[in-house]
């Protein structure tokens, strides 16, 4: 009874084993792949291209890198301001739902549209920064970094694959472009970024090493 | 021809939609406790509530304000007794007074969202008021005065 029993035990062991072992395999081999920071769902993407995506990513960088897109989106919960990215002045803050506090809160003095002449608020009517329960910084973000950051949709302000896409056409992302007199627009023009901004995201949304 | 309701009272202004309401206020109704400071929203001095939020009338434009309620320092309370209005008056805050209006519109924002202001708290909503006269201190002391005295309901 006895040999009968370990001679059924043997191949169940030994089928454990392998299997343990083909996982594991399986389970290291993907950590090799330079995957992308989303996974190929349905159609939403073209064409898997690291090289063009990344290339792409780099654009992307430099215009959400500009005062006009960071100085929303800082690191602290104090917007920055002007070229040089400087503190805001008078110091408002973020508050929970990224629309300032007390008698500061950012549509107290930031209108529905610009003002006319220097050192004015530029104007939108949407006017915030993220709120505090999610702050999308982009202020000392490494491409890599922000890449990650944009693509997931429990940083990104819960965006889906589409939504990311159609997020270049945003009111506010838009005003990037017509912030008034004196302040310098991104390094690209809007037609170009969200060109750079979908083919990263449809050939595959990938995230550059560093 | 344009209509506003300010302090309570409707008002029928024939003037710019793109005026600032700061001289809407001013000039064409005659309420002057709202000030020009610096005429790009960096001063305070003309803060009035608009729907009870603290804007600056200098760069807001009239059209902004029709058919909302508009309060100026005139409305603020019916026998300029508003808790801050009597702190105010006991520590005998203002030098000059110009910036007063303004401090006391934004304080009042504060005051209305939080009963019990700390330090921080007023360092945070009242920092975009100016006084060139330095009565910071007593500006302070009057926010927290003003605080207790509506704590307690007098």
């Amino acid at each position: 009874m006895k040999q009968h029993t370990e001679r059924y035990l043997l191949p169940v062991k030994t089928i454990s084993v392998l299997a343990v072992i083909i996982s594991m395999i399986v389970f290291m081999s993907f950590g090799f792949k330079n995957e992308p920071a989303i996974s190929n769902t349905k159609n939403e993407i073209i064409n898997k291209d690291s090289v063009e995506s990344v290339k792409a990513f780099m654009d992307v960088y430099k215009v959400l890198m500009s005062p006009r897109c960071m100085n929303c989106h800082p690191s602290g919960d104090v917007p920055l301001q002007g070229d040089d990215s400087h503190l805001h002045n008078m110091f408002p803050q973020r508050g929970k739902d990224g629309k300032g506090i007390y008698a500061m809160k950012c549509s107290n003095c930031h209108q529905p549209t610009n003002l006319e002449g220097l050192n004015k608020p530029p104007g939108n009517p949407n006017w915030h920064l993220p709120p505090a329960n999610m702050k999308m910084v982009f202020e000392g973000k490494t491409p890599g970094q922000l890449a990650k950051q944009l693509i997931n949709p429990k940083t990104n302000g819960n965006k889906t694959l589409q939504q990311l896409i159609e997020h270049a056409d945003d009111g506010l992302v838009k005003a990037g472009w017509d912030m008034g007199e004196g302040r310098t627009v991104p390094p690209l023009s809007h037609e170009e970024f969200k060109k750079a901004w979908i083919t990263w995201i449809k050939s595959g949304a990938y995230a550059p090493k560093q | 021809m344009i209509t506003l309701n300010i302090n309570k009272k409707n008002y029928n202004v024939d003037v710019d939609p793109e005026t600032p309401l700061l001289w809407v206020l001013r000039d064409t109704i005659n309420l002057v406790g709202t000030k020009y400071g610096c005429g790009i929203a960096q001063c305070g001095a003309c803060v009035v509530h608009l729907n009870g939020e603290a804007v600056r009338s200098c760069v807001t434009k009239v059209s902004r304000a029709v058919g909302q309620k508009v309060v100026t320092i005139e409305g603020l309370s019916e026998k300029n007794d508003h808790p801050l209005q009597k702190a105010w008056i006991e520590l005998d805050v203002p030098q000059c007074g110009y910036c007063q209006a303004g401090q006391i519109m934004s304080a009042a924002v504060l005051l209305r969202e939080n009963k019990n202001p700390t330090e921080k708290d007023i360092d945070s909503a009242m920092a975009g008021n100016l006084c060139r006269c330095g009565t910071y201190l007593r500006i302070r002391k009057a926010i927290q005065l003003a605080a207790e005295i509506q704590r307690k309901g007098k």
